[in-house]
């Protein structure tokens, strides 16, 4: 065995527990995943079946967890895990894979293959067998500031132009306040229209909030390419930055695999509970339209649709949040087949969007994104993270379909009553 | 006297079904035992939901296919509900199947009338036949059936062919049917800690960790 196929398996066997033992034992290959997965339904093809793509995580515990895999690797019968095993399911793992979440829901016996998916990526990633976009990222994030490269200077101009146009002041690295505001990158360089809007928001309800100049960036590529060390160290930038300021909540932007990172993943890679609380953006502006403290006026007339983002939603459990929201300033809100829960993926997330190899995968996956919309008809998509926003937006436009798309946030501050 | 169908069906149900019994009770423990020791790690994450509840809920629920999912899928769901019904009927509320549970473990409850019981066979089977031809027809779960998938189906099909055709005498020596149900029950015994038949017993796991995990983060499951 070469060196960088037993990295990959020692990855592998450090990601089997209970459920995952769980997991395989139950499968009776009941093929029923396929049809829940995007990249299956827009090709038809048997290889891109979920629980295939976990297959290398299966060997490995089938061989060293059970004891009839343990008799048959001792007499030479197991089913041993090569370098061309790793290549082979390197593009099912990566390319058409977005961990959007849907296998977990239809298994019925109850397989969560999306948290398997995020396991293999570790062995994957540690064989050596990650895509290059995505280790480009990580190297660029973890020597700098941002998956995208340096934004510190586009923070800081962004805010001051926020301020320029708000007129509210922002404040960076102010210690004490009850929120931190932390970006996606994807907001930073391409909607950073989100910074006014949250300062307006935020200015109304009374809420006080700082923006770090070490850790204002939220995306978490470690937990895209699967590597535990690269998402525990970016994790820790946030935690720590957060603890020096003293504050009470850390808000998680409109950013799908961020909330998933810094949520949930979060405390269990630095392995022990925050010193604060994290709160989804949306969770925070829903809580205030609760608290009377969002207060809107007027409605948009525009037919108005919604795409649910799979690690908001579906493995978030922000579902209703944003429904409550819309209503409040939608006049003409009309709910998309499947919406919800069991919404599809934008067809980019989960690193697919980074990667190259497979943009012809990801072209082929939004078509069932593009028969909904057509069904809806929709003037306006309105999302909750960023970088749905932009694979929407490119989409669309590849296939000459004339929408608007929309951040949640931004249109809850167009709305916002301004009577004082 | 010296009949050899008497002979064989003498050993199915004696020293070959005690046998089959050990591998099976002790075989599934092992198996159950192997998943629960690997553990999980602590979750440090503050919980939105019920993981717990939310867990034991899910073991139920998840029983209901989405909406949609028998439309894609007809001959799998349809044909796995009747299969897994039928079987049990036929198992565990046929009268001389209770009589024998209660020898083993003093347990009892009321069977149902023989009608019902060779109606759920017969459906059971024409079920396990649909099940085991889109395993071969369909692209997907050919590619991912292996052949102790195919195996293990055929086998659980064995007890209900057989056992139909020895309570109603169809064909063959009756003793000798007899000896066939008791072997094909013996040997599916054998074979299930060692195969995806185990899911009888875990798939309450699976679905438990899956409720639990989903309802961490106050998301659906």
């Amino acid at each position: 065995m070469s060196a960088t196929v037993e990295r990959g398996v020692n990855a592998l066997r450090e990601q089997v527990d209970a459920p995952v033992a769980s997991f395989f034992s139950s499968c009776v290959s009941c093929g029923l995943c396929a049809d829940a997965c995007i990249f299956f339904q827009e090709t038809q093809d048997p290889q891109y079946t979920p629980i295939r793509k976990v297959e290398l995580l299966r060997r490995v515990w089938e061989n060293e967890y059970t004891l009839f895999g343990r008799v048959k690797n001792m007499v030479g019968l197991g089913n041993r895990i090569t370098e061309e095993d790793f290549t082979e399911m390197e593009q099912l793992v990566y390319d058409s894979c977005t961990m959007c979440g849907r296998c977990t829901m239809v298994c019925p016996v109850g397989n969560d293959i999306t948290m398997m998916i995020r396991k293999m990526r570790e062995g994957m990633s540690a064989a050596g067998h990650a895509p290059v976009e995505l280790i480009g990222a990580a190297k660029r994030h973890t020597t700098g500031n941002s998956p995208m490269g340096d934004l510190s200077k586009a923070i800081e101009a962004q805010v001051k132009h926020a301020i320029a146009d708000t007129g509210i002041e922002i404040a960076f690295d102010k210690p004490g306040v009850d929120y931190l505001v932390i970006l996606s990158a994807q907001e930073i360089a391409e909607y950073p229209e989100v910074i006014g809007a949250m300062a307006q928001i935020f200015d109304k309800a009374g809420v006080t909030w700082t923006i770090a100049s070490e850790a204002f960036e939220a995306t978490n590529v470690g937990v895209q390419i699967g590597n535990r060390d690269v998402a525990k160290y970016l994790v820790t930038r946030v935690v720590e930055a957060a603890e020096k300021l003293k504050v009470k909540k850390v808000i998680s932007p409109e950013c799908g695999h961020a909330y998933q990172a810094l949520r949930w993943e979060g405390p269990n890679l630095i392995g022990r509970e925050y010193g604060f609380e994290v709160v989804h953006i949306i969770e925070l502006l829903d809580q205030l339209r609760a608290e009377g403290k969002l207060k809107t006026s007027g409605k948009d007339s525009d037919k108005i649709t919604f795409h649910d983002p799979c690690q908001i939603n579906r493995r978030g459990g922000i579902n209703k949040e944003p429904r409550r929201l819309l209503n409040m300033v939608a006049e003409n809100f009309v709910e998309t087949e499947d919406a919800g829960t069991m919404n599809w993926c934008c067809s980019a997330g989960g690193g697919v969007g980074a990667n190259e190899r497979a943009g012809h995968l990801k072209d082929a996956a939004f078509q069932l994104k593009k028969r909904q919309f057509e069904k809806v008809a929709p003037d306006k998509i309105v999302t909750m993270c960023a970088f749905c926003h932009h694979t929407l937006e490119n989409a669309l436009e590849d296939n000459d379909m004339d929408i608007e798309v929309a951040g949640l946030t931004e249109m809850m501050a167009e709305y916002l009553e301004d009577e004082d | 006297m010296n009949n050899p169908n008497f002979d064989l069906l003498m050993f199915a149900r004696g020293p070959l079904f005690d046998i089959a019994l050990l591998v099976f009770v002790a075989g599934v423990l092992i198996r159950v035992v192997e998943i629960l020791i690997l553990g999980r790690k602590k979750d440090f994450s503050k919980a939105k939901g019920q993981p717990v509840q939310q867990g034991i809920k899910t073991i139920f629920t998840r029983t209901f296919p989405r909406p949609g999912a028998i439309k894609a899928n007809p001959i799998t769901i349809v044909g796995g509900y009747v299969f897994h019904i039928g079987f049990f009927i036929a198992f565990l509320l046929f009268v001389p199947h209770i009589a024998l549970i209660e020898e083993l473990t003093g347990l009892s409850w009321p069977g149902v009338g023989r009608v019902v019981i060779e109606g759920a066979t017969v459906l059971a089977v024409i079920a396990g036949l649909a099940l085991l031809y889109t395993r071969w027809k369909d692209p997907v779960r050919r590619k991912l059936t292996t052949w102790v998938d195919y195996l293990v189906l055929i086998l659980s099909l064995l007890p209900l062919i057989t056992g139909y055709v020895a309570v109603n005498k169809l064909f063959g020596d009756p003793t000798f049917m007899m000896a066939l149900h008791v072997l094909s029950v013996d040997i599916l015994m054998i074979v299930f800690p060692f195969t995806k038949l185990m899911h009888a017993f875990t798939f309450a796991m699976a679905r438990y960790y899956n409720g639990s995990i989903q309802g961490r983060k106050g998301a659906e499951s």
